[in-house]
């Protein structure tokens, strides 16, 4: 008789995400093994498959001895209804076995909006939501990613988090676990032990007071718990461990191709950027390394495609002497090569070129604002010349797409920056007309405008967000100035960027809003088919919160924030700094004409920061 | 052009019919066997499969065309070189060349495996029998514009209940698999609407051996 999972699978979309058994997954004998790791993306398979901290952390535990860890994503609607319906709890994919039998339960977090499905997957698996509600050390609860460095939303419910690159801090974790499940030791005496470790935070050793007025008045540590806690960072990218042996997907994900990662950090600094200030200091990987594990990783999956990423690629020194040896391996190999996120320079153009024999895409540009004033104050370094020699060159060489990309909303915005991006596009059109080399084909300028969310741990860290209904006028204008045919024009509803900007500058409060917003119903809520404000909306009003307060209030630079705990390595000084130096107009060379004195490099005990 | 006979089992039944393809190609890349490619704007890896196969349905025989480029590799060294490289559930039984025709494959032959969690009812295989004995067996099936009403008994060589258990009774059918087709499901479907009290509470699919028309083996 067929067991009740697999009588499912058939009546559900794309069943192969939920079966495991994929090329490269790591199965392990149960009697080998003394610490179940339960790895949780709080997302579907196709989004979490595509996730290379994911793959590398995924990696880094199965290669302890003693550890297994397995995969879970979140599974899409139709599954998790007949979950429910038939009382089936949710499974880790390679032993396809409960996930409350898991010793440890990791998720890691890249974007606020995936904080409904956090609860609804613990919901799903039957472990307490509550941190309180779990009081051993077996299903104990961690995450890591970039929504760690503002984790207070999550305090209630997560029993501990890791901050910054996972490489080392998850095996200190997991051997630190391994030894208090041989002992007994209690939860409070491993979170205890846990607390000690370098970049591990344990929300519940600290006590957040508030004003009258809803700010934050107090973070008191307990349990000799640290002030602050500081991220960790691997130091040499060469020598880090990097799986050139992953999994390959049976079934198509989001990013369905080998990746590779030059570096992190970033030496930009554009003012909005989450990802380029909290990812600091610069670290690279050398071009042969990096080749190396190119030629591995691909021999390995037998992928046809491969990509290069990183914040910012075009800023990598060893570029040119890795796609010197690369174009020619892919060429041979009948291999794609992309190189995402490549500015406007001489190098790239060229690069573009030759890339381009491999296959054609379109051009992708982020100016994020329409004038060159406000592109100073955001300190993104774009200027409208290199938008239009890059389109130019590319016309008169057959390209005829162009896609653009905006916010609205950002600090100092005027109409005048609005009506910019127009006039933007339409100098992109006259290019058009002179250059172009394939007339017959149409120009096609895809203009996409998104909702600016103030981030924690940047220089916009305590803006104000400008209110759904302004931000929708603001659109309207721009739209209102669009008559060219050539023009696609799409702006997303404010919801989802007003939420994003609740939890990402949130605090504890909010821990009551999220559970009863799953209560409600929400999930997937980075998924257009699920989004649903109403759930939300109902949630605030039953806890007596305000969206505002988080949003359009804007955060006082004297005021106590709730991340306040959480040191990513750059200064509160510095980011200060940036500030008015943003509202003067003012832009900050970027890393490589000097360093701007982030405070990053602190971080770095073995090397200098290699901006 | 090379043929390779392989069989799709366990988890990998639910991998739909495109991402096997890409699975293949992949595959072919980790063998060291490249592939050649389709000429034109987007190049494509040369394979193909004969009768794609719905999600869900198991299989002992499927056929997949390909050719390959560079030194030639010995047919048994190609079946073990890909089997080392693909994933649980694909398995490469046989590699040869001169495979026949595909329109001369006409015939497929299949289990429909019926489950019933309170025992198979009495009388079932019997009442089956009577129905497929017919002259008309009317059953719906997924057109390119919409449903389409088929009657299956013309389309069906033979079909004998070949095990009655417990709680399973297991169908072999022989049919037609090329215009036009019957797809199996289309027989399960037919027992629930003409015998309701035979409606069974799970149905599997097996796909086990193909045939040309005079029920000759068809490799
Ligand atoms: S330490 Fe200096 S060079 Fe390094 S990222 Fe910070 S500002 Fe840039």
């Amino acid at each position: 008789m067929t067991d009740l999972k697999h009588r499912i699978l058939p009546t559900v979309q794309k069943p192969a995400r939920y079966t495991g058994g994929e090329w490269g997954e790591i199965k392990k004998d149960l009697k080998d093994v003394r610490v179940r790791v339960a790895f949780c993306f709080p997302d579907t398979y196709e989004i979490g498959m595509s996730n290379l901290g994911m793959r590398i952390l995924y990696g880094v535990m199965n290669g302890m001895e003693g550890v297994w860890c397995e995969r879970v994503f979140a599974p899409w609607g139709d599954m998790e209804e007949a979950m429910r319906a038939n009382h089936l709890p949710l499974w880790a994919l390679e032993s396809q076995q409960a996930v409350r039998d898991f010793d440890m339960i990791a998720f890691t977090i890249g974007y606020e909006m995936s904080y409904s499905n956090i609860l609804n997957m613990l919901d799903l698996a039957g472990i307490p939501l509550h941190s309180k509600d779990r009081p051993g050390l077996h299903n104990i609860v961690f995450a890591g990613g970039v929504c760690a460095f503002n984790p207070e939303p999550l305090a209630a419910f997560v029993d501990f988090f890791s901050l910054g690159d996972g490489e080392d801090i998850t095996v200190e974790i997991v051997s630190l676990y391994d030894r208090a499940k041989a002992e007994g030791w209690s939860k409070e005496a491993f979170l205890r032990e846990a607390a000690k470790i370098p970049g591990v935070y344990v929300p519940g050793f600290y006590r957040h007071e508030y004003h009258e007025d809803g700010t934050l008045a107090a973070i008191i540590p307990l349990e000799g718990a640290p002030q602050t806690v500081t991220k960790r960072i691997v130091e040499d990218l060469d020598n880090a461990f990097f799986p050139t042996e992953m999994i390959v997907p049976s079934t198509q994900i989001v990013h369905d191709r080998a990746n590779l990662e030059a570096f992190r950090g970033c030496i930009r600094g554009c003012r909005f950027c989450q990802a380029g200030f909290s990812c600091r200091p610069v670290r690279r990987k050398s071009p042969q390394v990096l080749y190396r594990q190119a030629v591995r990783t691909l021999e390995h999956s037998g992928d046809q495609e491969i990509t290069v990423s990183s914040l910012s690629t075009s800023d990598y020194r060893g570029l040119k002497e890795l796609t010197d040896q690369l174009i020619p391996y892919c060429a041979e190999q009948r291999i794609n090569l992309s190189v995402p996120s490549l500015r406007a320079d001489n190098f790239s153009r060229e690069l573009m070129e030759k890339l381009q024999t491999v296959r054609k895409s379109g051009l992708t540009f982020a100016p994020e604002a329409g004038t060159q004033r406000l592109r100073d104050v955001i300190n993104k370094n774009l200027t409208e010349d290199e938008i239009l020699n890059t389109c130019a060159q590319a016309f008169s060489g057959g390209w005829s797409n162009v896609k653009l990309y905006f916010m609205l909303g950002l600090p100092t915005e005027t109409d005048d920056d609005v009506l910019g991006i127009a006039d933007l596009v339409y100098k992109v059109i006259r290019v058009w007309k002179e250059h172009a080399s394939q007339r017959k084909k149409g120009l096609r300028i895809h203009v996409a405008t998104a909702y600016f969310v103030p981030k924690p741990h940047t220089p916009f860290q305590w803006e104000k967000q400008i209110t759904p209904q302004e931000y929708l006028r603001r659109c309207r204008l721009l739209k209102s100035h669009f008559y060219s045919r050539s023009i696609e024009y799409d702006y997303h509803s404010p919801d989802l960027s007003r939420l994003e900007a609740v939890f990402a500058r949130g605090d504890r409060r909010l821990g009551p809003v999220i559970e009863a917003a799953v209560r409600n119903g929400a999930r997937l809520d980075g998924w257009d088919e699920y989004f649903n404000y109403a759930k939300w909306y109902d949630a605030f009003r039953e806890c007596g919160v305000d969206e505002d307060f988080y949003t359009v209030r804007g955060y006082d630079e004297g005021e106590l924030l709730p991340w306040d705990t959480i040191d990513v390595g750059v200064s509160k000084e510095f980011l200060l700094r940036e500030r008015r130096r943003a509202y003067q107009q003012m832009v900050t060379p970027d890393c490589r004409h000097g360093c701007a004195g982030c405070g990053a490099n602190a971080l770095l005990k073995e090397v200098a920061c290699d901006a | 052009m090379p043929r390779a006979l392989f069989e799709k089992t366990g988890n990998a039944v639910y991998i739909s019919h495109l991402d096997l393809m890409r699975l293949l190609q992949r595959g072919f890349k980790r063998a060291g066997l490249p592939l050649t490619h389709s000429q034109g704007f987007n190049p494509r890896p040369s394979v193909s499969i004969a009768l794609p196969l719905s999600l869900g349905v198991e299989s002992r025989c499927e056929l997949l065309d390909f050719q390959l480029e560079g030194t030639p590799v010995p047919n048994r060294e190609i079946r073990d070189r890909l089997n080392e490289a693909l994933p649980e559930g694909v398995r490469i039984l046989e590699v040869y060349d001169n495979g026949r025709k595909l329109k001369e494959l006409t015939l497929l032959e299949s289990l429909v495996i019926l489950e019933y969690d309170a025992g198979v009812p009495e009388d079932a295989a019997e009442k089956i029998r009577r129905l497929f004995s017919g002259g008309e067996v009317m059953a719906e099936k997924k057109g390119k514009k919409g449903p389409v009403q088929q009657n299956l008994i013309p389309m069906i060589r033979r079909l004998e209940i070949e095990a009655c258990r417990d709680d399973t009774l297991v169908l072999s059918v022989l049919a037609n698999c090329q215009d036009p087709a019957l797809n199996p499901g289309q027989i399960s479907s037919a027992i629930s609407l003409y015998l309701p009290e035979l409606r069974p509470d799970f149905v599997r699919y097996l796909r086990r051996e193909i045939y040309d028309t005079n029920v000759d083996q068809f490799r």
